[in-house]
């Protein structure tokens, strides 16, 4: 009974995680129509930004977002200055983040080495909490509470805001967005560092039990690739409903068919493209 | 009549040239290093032309075909290591690759474009997690050794030199096969769907068949680079399946030139040598590809064969008429498709 | 024989209608003209005849046969093409080319991936006979790329009597050509035999008058008047949202 709720708890962290790390994904892909092949490169970047400031002491909270907001200027200016370049050229473009990948890969490499590093969880966040007799570990239910906060005020963002609007303008039709005089260039440049900033303290957060090491980039791309081709793209509630369902299967396959969980993970994928291909809560393209 | 005739002479010439060269490459370079380094280039030359035949001529970029390569190395190496012989290993191997082929197809098939390149990539990554963490089949990490080489005839390809003529004789049926597939009709179909999509449905075309098809031809192929591959190393582990597999073959594609025989051989060649030559200096090889990947898009994204001969051609130009003459289009400077690759066969 | 019969024909985007509800009935050998002014449905209509497009609801026969629900591909293969008004050809390949890849969509040689496509003389023959009924034969072996819009045109019909239509459905075919050009695509028009039928959107209503046994004027996604050509030119509604325009 309590490895299943065990399970589940961690099961909404991982989901938690997920939907930070595809939400700046999805956003990214509805407005720029690029699937930013970095995005995985921003989650690892920002951790290991993340464990270094840890290891100089700084504050968690102090370190998640200090790195978010560093990923994010290097996310921006690859935008601004090279991406941009590229523009209406899709093959191009994801061809430059898919070699930014492998650069920032190889970055990672020289500077942080080959060996793992995994922080600490923070002395305020470890443990557990007893609800009803049970115990749930803290550190999960931080990450869900986080993924929960940021997803309100990413709805609220999309939803309430002027920026909000143009993004949906932008999502739902660049050209018509362009002509009512929306400056579709600076906002590619804001959506792109904020799905890098997110990334990025998804990194972060992540850190104390995923650990981080080489190879994590070209692991969690394949997830937030899955979230939102399951969610459907540019949908907020698409990428935090795909992120739970991911979440679940990873977790419950993981422990139930340790060998076959990421076969696992190929299944709600494989029935969304053949009965759905535009996505749980995705728009059909015409 | 007699013009096509006059071109078509060098042409032939320069391949039977080109075969030559190939054929006596063991005897003239002599160093068993290097003929490893030119089986490597004919063997990653059938994948990069495999994978042109989606990219190039179909239009499809597909960032999974790592998956397909791996998939014959693995069922061949699994099957051997259960003690099977090689016909029924390799016959079993491109068998499972060209019907791994066609659930990619199905399932990739549903999007064109960006939505084709994102379910390849993650397919593509989902089977590197299979060949990594299902350790009790895969080995995981380990990896799956492969003891001998096939005696094909009795021929002995153990040493670099008969291997070299092995991969040889692949590389060169696979060449034969594509410029006779590239010129049929179905080659013309597939062109057209990637160039006209909507208007070849309404011309009676089967787009998302004429696709099907392309996908398991380069499934196929996929599958022969992948099992010459197995058998040069004797060896395969999860690595191979990585994203920087199929990145490298897509690099190799556009390096040299979509659409086009020679490009993927060309991009084959250079990339194989390039990763030689770094890998012997420095270990930052996926620096170092990245970089590529990064200059070519901005500054040669038509690929180097297509990007030469309209050099060639310029210069040629300019030679025979004595100055420049940027703006006149000339014979070969066509004007830029809606696609932005154009095809010089 | 009824050509082509459209009942009841309903779509809507996003809940705006775009065709509320279209009747038509074509006859065989008939010239029809569908006129009606910009956003009246004319192409949306074209588009749910060919398939591109699946109506929410109503039908589509061709000659009888209840053609609603398929896929483009097929009605290609039963006798339907139709030209488009913003020209999608091959522009890296020749007018040939063009036109042999209409004939070849047509020919179970299409999925032969072993023969040589240029070497197929019967289609590159028939090919150069389609071209020559344009007046295109000598541009045959011209890269698409390299021919003026006019040209261009002429190919899309060239393309699409070659494959031998038994409903031709034309969509501005005159759009954005010069007077002595719209001579020559009228008279190739008036030329094609009669055993086909043929379906023509215009914009622009005078071109095309001349054209038409019947017209069908279409405004709002609803048919408003269809007749002859006197009775419709000479209709009040016509005037009202047509011609008085």
């Amino acid at each position: 009974m309590s490895l299943w709720l065990t399970l589940a708890v961690n099961s909404f962290g991982l989901g938690g995680l997920l939907f930070l790390l595809s939400s700046g994904f999805s956003l990214i892909f509805g407005l720029m129509r690029i699937p930013n092949l970095m995005h995985g490169s921003f989650f690892m970047l920002g951790a290991y930004f993340g464990v270094t400031l840890l290891d100089r002491g700084v504050n968690f909270w102090v370190a998640a977002i200090g790195a978010g907001l560093l990923t994010a200027l290097i996310g921006g200016l690859i935008e601004r200055f090279l991406l941009r370049r590229l523009e209406g050229q899709v093959l191009p473009q994801v061809l430059l983040t898919l070699g930014f990948a492998f650069i920032i890969g190889d970055v990672c490499l020289m500077v942080w080495t080959g060996d793992p590093w995994q922080p600490a969880t923070p002395a305020h966040l470890a443990g557990a909490v007893q609800v009803a007799g049970l115990f749930f570990p803290l550190y999960r239910l931080v990450i869900l509470a986080v993924a929960v906060v940021v997803a309100i005020a990413l709805w609220i963002m999309v939803d309430w805001t002027r920026l909000g609007a143009m993004i949906r303008a932008g999502v739902d039709d660049p050209p018509i967005a362009r002509v009512v005089g929306i400056r579709v260039s600076q906002l590619f440049t804001l959506v792109f560092s904020l799905g890098a900033a997110l990334a990025a303290f998804a990194g972060v957060m992540g850190a104390p039990y995923l650990s981080v090491y080489p190879g994590l980039d070209f692991e969690m791309l394949p997830l937030a690739l899955i979230v939102v081709i399951l969610g459907g793209t540019g949908s907020l509630l698409g990428a935090l409903v795909g992120s739970f369902i991911i979440g679940f299967l990873y977790n419950f396959g993981q422990a139930m068919f340790p060998d076959l969980a990421y076969v696992i993970l190929f299944l709600p994928m494989l029935l969304v493209l053949v009965l759905r291909p535009q996505g749980l809560f995705g728009k059909v393209v015409t | 009549m007699s013009a096509v005739s006059g071109l078509l002479a060098p042409r032939t010439a320069a391949i039977a040239m080109a075969v030559l060269l190939l054929l006596v490459l063991p005897l003239w370079v002599g160093n068993a290093y290097y003929v490893n380094i030119a089986s490597q280039i004919l063997f990653f030359a059938v994948f990069a032309l495999a994978l042109n035949v989606l990219v190039g001529y179909g239009g499809l970029t597909s960032l999974g075909h790592a998956g397909l390569f791996a998939m014959a190395g693995y069922t061949a190496a699994l099957l051997l290591a259960r003690g099977h012989g090689h016909l029924v290993a390799d016959t079993a191997a491109l068998l499972v690759t060209v019907a791994t082929a066609a659930v990619y197809a199905v399932l990739s098939l549903r999007a064109t474009g960006i939505g084709f390149l994102m379910i390849t990539l993650a397919i593509g990554q989902i089977l590197w997690g299979i060949a990594y963490r299902w350790a009790s089949l895969t080995n995981g990490d380990n990896g799956v050794n492969v003891s001998s080489r096939p005696m094909p005839f009795g021929l002995d390809l153990s040493g670099a030199d008969g291997f070299y003529y092995l991969c040889l004789v692949v590389f060169l049926a696979c060449v034969g096969s594509m410029a006779v597939v590239v010129r049929s009709p179905f080659g013309a179909s597939l062109r057209g769907t990637r160039d006209q999509e909507r208007r070849m449905a309404a011309l009676g075309y089967d787009v998302w068949l004429i696709r099907f098809w392309a996908f398991l031809l380069s499934g196929f192929w996929s599958g022969v680079a992948g099992l010459l591959f197995l058998y040069y190393n004797q060896f395969i582990s999860p690595q191979v399946v990585a994203l920087t597999t199929s990145a490298e073959a897509l690099l190799m594609v556009i390096a040299g030139g979509t659409a086009t025989l020679l490009g993927p051989i060309v991009g084959a060649a250079l990339v194989v040598i390039m990763k030689n030559v770094v890998s012997a200096y420095i270990v930052r090889w996926n620096m170092v590809l990245g970089i590529i990947f990064i200059l070519i898009v901005s500054f040669m994204p038509e690929g180097l064969v297509p990007g030469s001969a309209r050099l060639w051609a310029w210069a040629r130009h300019r030679l025979r008429h004595g100055k420049p003459k940027p703006a006149a289009p000339g014979p070969v400077a066509a004007p830029p498709a809606s696609g932005g690759k154009e095809g010089v066969r | 024989m009824i050509a082509l019969e459209v009942r009841a024909l309903k779509k809507s985007f996003g809940g705006l209608y775009v065709t509320r509800r279209v009747d038509l009935a074509v006859e065989e050998g008939e010239r029809r003209l569908i006129i009606g002014p910009n956003g009246a449905g004319k192409t949306t209509l074209f588009n749910l005849v060919t398939g591109e497009i699946t109506p929410d609801s109503g039908s589509i026969a061709l000659f009888g046969r209840d053609i609603t629900r398929k896929p483009v591909r097929t009605r290609a293969h039963l006798g339907m093409a139709r030209t488009y008004q913003i020209i999608t050809l091959f522009g890296r390949d020749t007018l040939r080319h063009n036109v042999m890849l209409a004939l070849l969509g047509l020919s179970p040689r299409r999925w032969n991936p072993l023969i040589d496509f240029a070497g197929q003389r019967d289609l590159a023959e028939q090919a150069e006979a389609a071209l020559a009924r344009v007046g295109l034969a000598h541009l045959a072996g011209r890269p698409l790329a390299e021919t003026s819009y006019g040209e261009r045109r002429r190919v899309e019909i060239a393309m699409a009597l070659a494959q031998k239509p038994r409903v031709l459905l034309l969509d501005e075919p005159f759009a954005g050509l010069s007077i002595d050009e719209r001579q020559d695509v009228h008279r190739l028009l008036m030329a094609v035999p009669r055993d086909v039928t043929m379906v023509m959107i215009e914009h622009n209503m005078d071109v095309a008058l001349e054209f038409a046994e019947r017209i069908t004027l279409l405004h709002f996604g609803e048919v408003i008047v269809e007749g002859t050509r006197a009775e419709v030119v000479a209709h009040p509604r016509t005037r009202e949202v047509y011609l008085g325009h």
